[in-house]
């Protein structure tokens, strides 16, 4: 499904090699490193989901069961300085960038040493020293803010490019023409994606926008736009890779839209009433885990015995994660008032 | 630098309101290399208003930075730049535009530094042109302070004079936050004495402007002037007001507010933004709370917009807001009151 951005007519185009290509030319130790953040995104999110059920979660959640290699295809993408801003299904992206998963877990479940000392909660999640800017809530919000980032990027002569996330629904805001129209002008190192997973809540993109891609939207604004098989970890990366790069030499912003689908409901009051128990199968049949590992056993990557491994160790650190936030203290009235404002 | 516009006769320089804004910018702009101005117009065109006129060829479009009409993209360039470091100055043309604004800067700007738990800041100063009397009606006059001083995390500053909208505009862009900073459309011609050093007006210290016995109004922006001369006015009949300027409407000096109401009993509060909702009632508040409660000789009054949009028509814009004589009147019938 990865394309050459050919659908943007008016817009430039990015060379995409294929993804398997990346096989032999990444390191065997960052492929392993793909699967593991894969897996500790879902084992993440099924302890989240435990969690809640358990009713020792106060507060929704969006879960991204069946998106993770949207999320770790992309980061896997970035340097280490680089940096993300993304949305409310956002544990994957924190995940991803690497986040000490500890932290996070303590902000999910609101207590006072997590990421955001309980203030933010599943929703807002952010590792500023990370790289992770921050997840918003509300729909679309995080894509004019990285206009902002992106023009201080540029301003500050840095190097570094962002990648903002964001859903299907977003696109349909006029806040996601406003900005990636200033972002094509000025010609900001920010990488768009759109992580097409088919819902916005419960409209379906089929209802929602008359456009087969979202990614067309890009030749608007004359910049690259490049849809690709988003449960594809590598076809991802390949595809965010070559954005990056547009990005990080000066030639402007990219739309990447990564073709995807929500196995769970929007959030906990969810009851799947607007598609069918048949589709939702279907798209289990292409789940990005178990293709990812089945492309890294036949290509002799790794045995089954090693993959294996990965898949234990991501639940072992899983589980370690929540043992260890569960018995962490929660904040304290006393000082609700303090971050509120900057001294 | 701007030229000063005239020069008193005491040696002190007098700028005009509009000019100490410019002024205000282009010293911070020097001083930081982080600040920056942008929004739409400001280049060639020099702003709306002519606030920006000359800064194009001193900083260059980088730091002049002119925009397509997409407020809320620039609130939220403005937002993410911040939150990068920079020091944006956003121009909103007329206050009014800024409602396109508001999903960024009410659940981003404001909120980012709280939901992450105090580990970012959002150094941002939306300039916003408000108020009415310039004939432009209901969509480009309103004062939307109020909308603003009910979401944590934004500061609200409404300056009313030159001296005070350079130090308060160099107080806000020094602010490590979102600060909303209203300029009155109608005092950008009025002049003063401005000195040319750079100096901060802290942005939570009211200022009596006139002191009195007999009645204290609280009164910002455009209602200040309009204040001071009803007080003049009513001096011939023997009635002393003193008048009250908080200056920055969030954070709210209560203490200058009260200490003015314990002294004088009793209390008139101007604004020009409508009645219902507005930031009287929250200074009504705050005064009934406080010990001046005990020292009130009458009950405490608001003088403020009308709840309408603002007219076109002269006479009906006239009527929407207080003018002088409607103060003069409220302020004789409160320092009446009881009596």
């Amino acid at each position: 499904m990865t394309t050459t951005g050919s659908e943007a007519k008016t817009g430039p185009s990015l060379e995409i090699a294929e993804g398997s290509l990346l096989l032999e030319e990444l390191p065997r130790e960052k492929l392993a490193w793909m699967l593991q953040k894969m897996c500790e995104i879902r084992f993440f999110e099924e302890k989240a989901e435990d969690l809640y059920i358990r009713g020792l979660v106060h507060g929704t959640m969006h879960l991204s069961i069946g998106q993770e290699a949207s999320a770790v295809g992309s980061a896997a993408a970035l340097r280490s300085d680089d940096l993300i801003i993304h949305h409310h299904r956002g544990h994957g992206h924190t995940i991803a960038k690497e986040a000490d998963i500890t932290l996070m877990m303590a902000e999910f479940l609101g207590k006072e040493p997590g990421y955001c000392h309980g203030r933010g909660g599943s929703m807002h999640i952010a590792d500023i020293p990370g790289g992770n800017l921050g997840a918003t809530g509300v729909v679309g919000s995080g894509i004019p803010t990285a206009v902002g980032i992106g023009l201080a990027l540029k301003m500050h002569r840095s190097e570094q490019v962002l990648l903002c996330f964001f859903g299907d629904g977003a696109s349909n805001l006029g806040e996601f023409h406003e900005s990636l129209n200033m972002a094509s002008i000025w010609a900001l190192p920010v990488v768009f994606i759109c992580e097409n997973n088919q819902y916005g809540m419960s409209m379906s993109v089929k209802r929602s926008m008359n456009i087969e891609r979202i990614s067309t939207r890009a030749c608007s604004y004359a910049i690259p736009g490049v849809s690709v098989d988003g449960n594809d970890v590598l076809a991802v990366c390949q595809t965010v890779k070559a954005a990056v790069e547009y990005a990080r030499c000066g030639k402007g912003s990219v739309l990447v839209e990564n073709i995807t689908y929500r196995w769970r409901g929007h959030s906990k009051s969810d009851r799947n009433l607007y598609r069918t128990q048949e589709e939702i199968a279907s798209w289990k049949q292409r789940c990005p885990i178990v293709r990812f590992k089945k492309t890294l056993e036949e290509a002799g990557v790794m045995d089954s015995e090693e993959l294996e491994t990965i898949d234990q160790e991501a639940q072992a650190t899983i589980d370690h994660a929540a043992e260890v936030a569960l018995t962490l203290p929660e904040p304290s009235p006393e000082n609700i008032e303090d971050e509120v404002y900057a001294p | 630098m701007s030229k000063p516009s005239n020069a008193s006769e005491n040696g002190k320089r007098e700028i005009t309101y509009l000019e100490a804004v410019r002024e205000a910018i282009i010293q911070e702009m020097r001083r930081d290399p982080e600040v920056f101005l942008m929004g739409e117009d400001v280049g060639v065109y020099g702003g709306a208003f002519g606030v920006s006129r000359g800064m194009l060829e001193e900083f260059g479009p980088e730091r002049i930075r002119e925009t397509p009409i997409s407020e809320a993209a620039i609130a939220g360039a403005a937002t993410g730049a911040a939150l990068m470091g920079l020091r944006p100055i956003m121009e909103i043309m007329f206050m009014d535009f800024v409602t396109i604004s508001m999903n960024q800067l009410v659940n981003q700007a404001a909120k980012i530094r709280f939901m992450f738990g105090g580990k970012a800041s959002i150094p941002l100063v939306v300039r916003a042109p408000a108020g009415s009397g310039t004939g432009a009606a209901a969509q480009h006059c309103q004062s939307l302070e109020a909308l603003f001083m009910n979401v944590p995390g934004i500061k609200v500053v409404a300056p009313s004079t030159p001296y005070e909208v350079k130090g308060l505009l160099i107080a806000s862009i020094r602010d490590n936050n979102p600060v909303v900073f209203m300029e009155h459309k109608l005092l950008y011609r009025t002049a003063g004495p401005v000195p040319e050093d750079l100096y901060a007006i802290p942005l939570s210290q009211a200022e009596v402007k006139r002191e009195g016995r007999d009645l204290t109004i609280v009164a910002y922006s455009i209602m200040v002037p309009r204040a001071l001369e009803a007080a003049e006015q009513l001096v011939a009949e023997g009635i002393e007001i003193e008048v009250v300027d908080p200056r920055t409407l969030k954070p709210l000096d209560e203490k200058t507010i009260v200490q003015s109401v314990c002294k004088t009993g009793r209390v008139l509060i101007v604004h020009e933004a409508p009645v219902t909702g507005g930031v009287g009632g929250e200074i009504a508040a705050v005064i009934a709370a406080s010990e001046a409660f005990d020292y009130l000789d009458a009950p405490i009054h608001r003088l403020a917009g009308l709840n309408v949009p603002i007219p076109y028509n002269r006479t009906l814009e006239r009527a929407a807001v207080p003018q002088v004589e409607d103060i003069v009147a409220a302020a004789r019938a409160l320092a009446q009151e009881g009596r």
